[in-house]
């Protein structure tokens, strides 16, 4: 492409190329750079047109939207914390059935398992994720929910005397909080199961060396020079596992009963904000049609706000902390790779 | 044998290291137990009504009479997921190629990685309302029609396909591009015939998850096509999708509709395993060549 | 219930009135202080180790004296590190690899078939090339790291720390400091923190591979000082690949080469006169 010879007195260097050549580069660059800001841009506008279209519920109902007791759709009325509370119980139990698990799994997978046996049990277990909603939900309605119950009722029974927890057996439904959050668990579990195995996995091996060296059994070698150092990013992928169980729609709206009141027990009905606007939207109007997509705002300011915290949590904890670093940084991977199932 | 039993462990600490072992591999099978019990359910319950009808026919939605199948949601979905294919790969290996490309490490980039990033952790159930809001209400080119499902899927596929395509466009090899800048190639070309090909297997696997996930989403399509039960090929009107399908039969009272639902279940389940199956056989044959 | 501890020996042995006088006397200038011992020696008889099926070490017999250091010498992949972590059965953790032979500590074989492994760690300890503290704990914890394991109580705890930490040493530059962590301690202080933390448990053999290798000079020879006092109470086993080293520090020396042992004899011997041509050919500098 360059000239063998300098022209002689030319407008132009050798090494210039001519603009027409230049622009299919510019071109593109261009191109893709106003893709990434139309990106930007939608996002943004989205977010505006959402809040705008609920404005009108903000402004008829103010705070009690998001903290008051009562969502009658015949009257017109929409405080929505039975919703708002629906949505952090469910998503609440569900981190703590599915996180140790999944930890656990990790725990099993990067400690203990056989070689050979690693790479197989590992796509399994982020099988999970691949199963749609809407089929854990079907599985949810017409097999476990309903082979559960006879366990929750005894459950409450035994365990009446603990508030919300326990009593209300005569009461339990096939769909209740639990059984929403159940699935909810089995769903978030291949995430931070995922997560959970790039972290420990980058435990550097000479501290694991110490821990056995120093006469550790191999329990005590995990909680010695493992554990502490994933800690952050096992948090971390807890933390987005909560953001996913928190928009979870379909398994939920399927599961929990959809009964627009805060449940007295555990195995009592309740709705989430996910699952009202999945219920409701189709007939709603006005007033009510402003009332869901109000609460879809709540919901994506809380996903947004529970993801922005544990992407700062993993990354803090890299920057804060010299020791730390690796698993950090590999939590950083693990989350941006996490869709990868 | 003395020195060793003296400094022996304790039988308190062999327990505990037992018992953590034991409960370690307890989780994972616990966690397992979920998957054999899903996949068993759906075949026990599926197989039987899958039929020659099944797949040839309509969903009836009478109260009465035959079932008919779940042909138009099978085709449905695959035409709405073709499209918001179609949207989302090449915007998202676009966007992929401006972060490692031309952004790289500067300021907005990373703006853009991190609004990325915070994208895949939005609810499917928002991006339905965000194109409801933007497209269904403003009457943009008719109410409830597929495209505009396929607009919503394509959202919620662009983070999956941009992160990944950025991770793989990441892994060739500097050395690779500056090879062919020095030989004088302009960056497109350098682009184009350098880094997409050798990239290539690890952006077809990064797009088939996408597309993967795409099809098991309900939740956008309730606001954007809201399923006509009869077969059209016309993304622009409403069309069927098997998530709809499934989801709207759950609570039919129709035994016989129900045990269809199993079976859309089940189908819908191999063709998700089916494309993620394919994926992993695509990068793992790029790591053997 | 916590069962009675019967390895931490060095709190009862710092509770007679002599030891703590002789302790008075002798800190106040010295940086360290290792009490003697009549420590226990290793033989090794028959030793073969594989990475699954590469043999890398070959029917190897060594003695190792009691309150003796031994150095390991030789080209890389001679199988000095092999050895050494057969002693204390680290090889078995590498996937595939295994070993057999015996190693006997006095009368008691490592690999006698109901020898719990965690036990022979604990008599048998081990600081490696690269210092390597937990890095999430502290001065204090990585010290205590091992006592721990066996639950001694807190108080018996402060002590043997602080006793330790004067023992290699390492006591003035950190007592102000014993709650930051370990990892922000210079080479060379990470070093010896492991070699603390190695020591607190009371073994009676300390194997090292190659521990000065990630050093500056100046911390190397702290660390090779310390050594000389430790075999006052300890068998210590070193691997280095520094001729140099091994002629200060080591009573005597190992000649390995791949994977069997070439010589072994009283280190200025194995320098100056050494017996076998490989050896010759190796101290000179003419391979390796």
């Amino acid at each position: 492409m360059a000239a063998s010879a300098p022209p002689a007195g030319g407008d132009r260097s050798a090494f210039e190329r001519s603009p027409l050549s230049r622009l299919p580069d510019r071109g593109l660059s261009w191109g893709l750079t106003s893709l990434a800001i139309s990106i930007l841009a939608l996002i943004v506008f989205f977010f505006i047109r959402l809040i705008s279209e609920s404005g009108s519920t903000f402004s008829t109902f103010g705070v009690s939207f998001v903290f008051g007791n009562d969502w009658d759709v015949s009257r017109n009325i929409y405080h929505g914390a039975p919703l708002l509370v629906g949505t952090l119980i469910t998503s609440a139990i569900a981190l703590v059935i599915g996180v140790p698990v999944a930890v656990a799994t990790g725990l099993y997978l990067t400690e203990l398992c056989p070689r050979r046996a690693r790479g197989p049990l590992s796509a399994l277990v982020d099988l999970l994720a691949a199963v749609p909603s809407v089929v854990y939900g079907l599985w949810g309605v017409f097999f476990l929910a309903p082979k559960l119950l006879p366990a929750e009722k005894w459950f409450a029974n035994t365990f009446s005397f603990i508030p919300w927890i326990g009593g209300g057996a005569s009461s339990a439904t096939p769909t209740n909080y639990f059984i929403a959050s159940l699935v909810l668990a089995i769903m978030i579990l291949p995430i931070v199961s995922a997560i959970s195995r790039e972290v420990l996995a980058t435990v550097p091996a000479e501290n694991k060396e110490a821990a056995l060296a120093l006469g550790a059994t191999r329990w005590e070698m995990i909680r010695m020079a493992v554990l502490p150092y994933s800690r952050s990013g096992i948090v971390g992928g807890a933390m987005l596992g909560l953001g996913r169980a928190l928009g979870e729609t379909i398994a939920v709206v399927l599961l929990i009963g959809d009964a627009p009141v805060i449940g007295k027990h555990l195995f009592s009905q309740g709705y989430s904000l996910a699952a009202v606007i999945a219920n409701e939207f189709n007939e709603a109007t006005g007033v009510h049609r402003s009332a869901l997509f109000a609460a879809g705002l709540v919901l994506f300011v809380l996903t947004l706000i529970v993801n922005i915290v544990a992407r700062w949590y993993v990354s803090r904890a890299s920057r804060g902390s010299r020791t730390t670093g690796g698993a950090s940084a590999a939590g950083t991977a693990a989350v941006a790779a996490e869709p990868l199932q | 044998m003395s020195v060793f039993s003296e400094a022996a462990v304790s039988p308190r600490r062999r327990r505990t290291d037992r018992l953590m072992r034991v409960a370690l591999v307890a989780a994972t099978i616990l966690a397992l137990i979920p998957l054999v019990l899903v996949i068993y359910y759906l075949l026990k319950e599926g197989l039987g009504s899958i039929n020659k009808a099944f797949f040839t026919q309509d969903p009836s939605g009478s109260f009465f009479g035959a079932v008919g199948g779940v042909r138009s949601a099978i085709l449905g979905s695959l035409e709405i997921v073709l499209l918001a294919t179609l949207i989302s790969v090449p915007i998202g290996i676009g966007v992929a190629l401006f972060l490692t490309e031309y952004g790289k490490d500067s300021k907005f980039a990373n703006v853009v990685r991190y609004f990325v990033d915070v994208m895949t952790g939005v609810p499917s159930i928002v991006f339905g309302l965000f194109i409801y809001i933007s497209l269904v209400l403003t009457h943009v080119g008719g109410n409830f029609t597929a495209w505009k499902a396929s607009v919503a899927l394509a959202l919620l596929m662009l983070p999956i396909v941009i992160r990944s395509s950025e991770v793989v466009l990441l892994l060739v090899p500097a050395s690779l591009r500056e090879g062919a800048l020095a030989l004088g190639a302009p960056r497109w070309q350098v682009i184009f015939r350098v880094v997409l090909p050798s990239a290539r297997t690890g952006l077809v696997t990064g797009s088939l998850l996408a597309v993967a996930r795409g099809m098991g989403e309900t939740a956008p399509l309730l606001f954007t096509t809201a399923g006509a039960a009869g077969l059209t090929f016309s993304l622009s009107g409403q069309m069927n999708a098997l998530p709809l399908q499934i989801y709207n039969d759950i609570l039919s009272p129709r035994a016989a509709v129900v045990a269809q639902a199993w079976a859309a279940g089940l189908t819908l389940v191999a063709i998700v395993l089916i494309l993620n199956l394919v994926a992993r056989a695509v990068s793992r044959r790029s790591r053997m060549a | 219930m916590i069962p009675p501890d019967t390895t931490s020996k060095e709190p009862s042995q710092m509770s007679t009135a002599r030891e703590q006088s002789e302790q008075a006397e002798a800190t106040p200038d010295r940086s360290g202080s290792v009490e003697s011992r009549p420590g226990r020696g290793i033989k090794v008889r028959g030793l073969n180790a594989y990475y699954g099926k590469q043999h890398a070490i070959k029917g190897v017999d060594i003695d190792f004296p009691a309150n003796q250091v031994t150095a390991i010498i030789g080209p890389s992949g001679s199988g000095k590190s092999t050895v050494v972590r057969c002693i204390n059965r680290m090889h078995e953790e590498i996937p595939g690899a295994r070993a057999d032979g015996s190693v006997t500590l006095d009368e008691s074989d490592v690999y006698a078939p109901d020898v719990d492994v965690t036990a022979v760690r604990r008599v048998i300890g081990m600081v490696f090339q690269k210092p390597n503290p937990f890095p999430t704990m502290s001065i204090y914890d990585n010290v205590a790291a091992g006592l721990r394991l066996t639950g001694t109580k807190p108080h018996n705890l402060r002590e043997t720390v602080n006793t330790t930490l004067r023992a290699v040493g390492l006591w003035d530059e950190v007592k102000d400091r014993l709650n930051e962590p370990g990892v922000g301690l210079s080479g060379g202080q990470q070093q010896r923190l492991c070699i603390a933390r190695t020591v607190a448990v009371s073994p009676e053999v300390i194997l090292m591979d190659e521990p000065c290798s990630a050093l500056d000079p100046i911390a190397t020879l702290k660390v090779e000082e310390l050594i000389d006092e430790l075999k006052a109470r300890y068998t210590i086993v070193i691997v280095t690949h520094n001729m140099q080293q091994a002629a200060r520090v080591a009573d005597s020396t190992v000649f390995m080469l791949d994977g069997e042992v070439i010589e072994h004899a009283p280190t200025n011997d194995l320098f100056t006169k050494p017996k076998d041509e490989r050896t010759e050919r190796y101290v000179t500098g003419k391979f390796g």
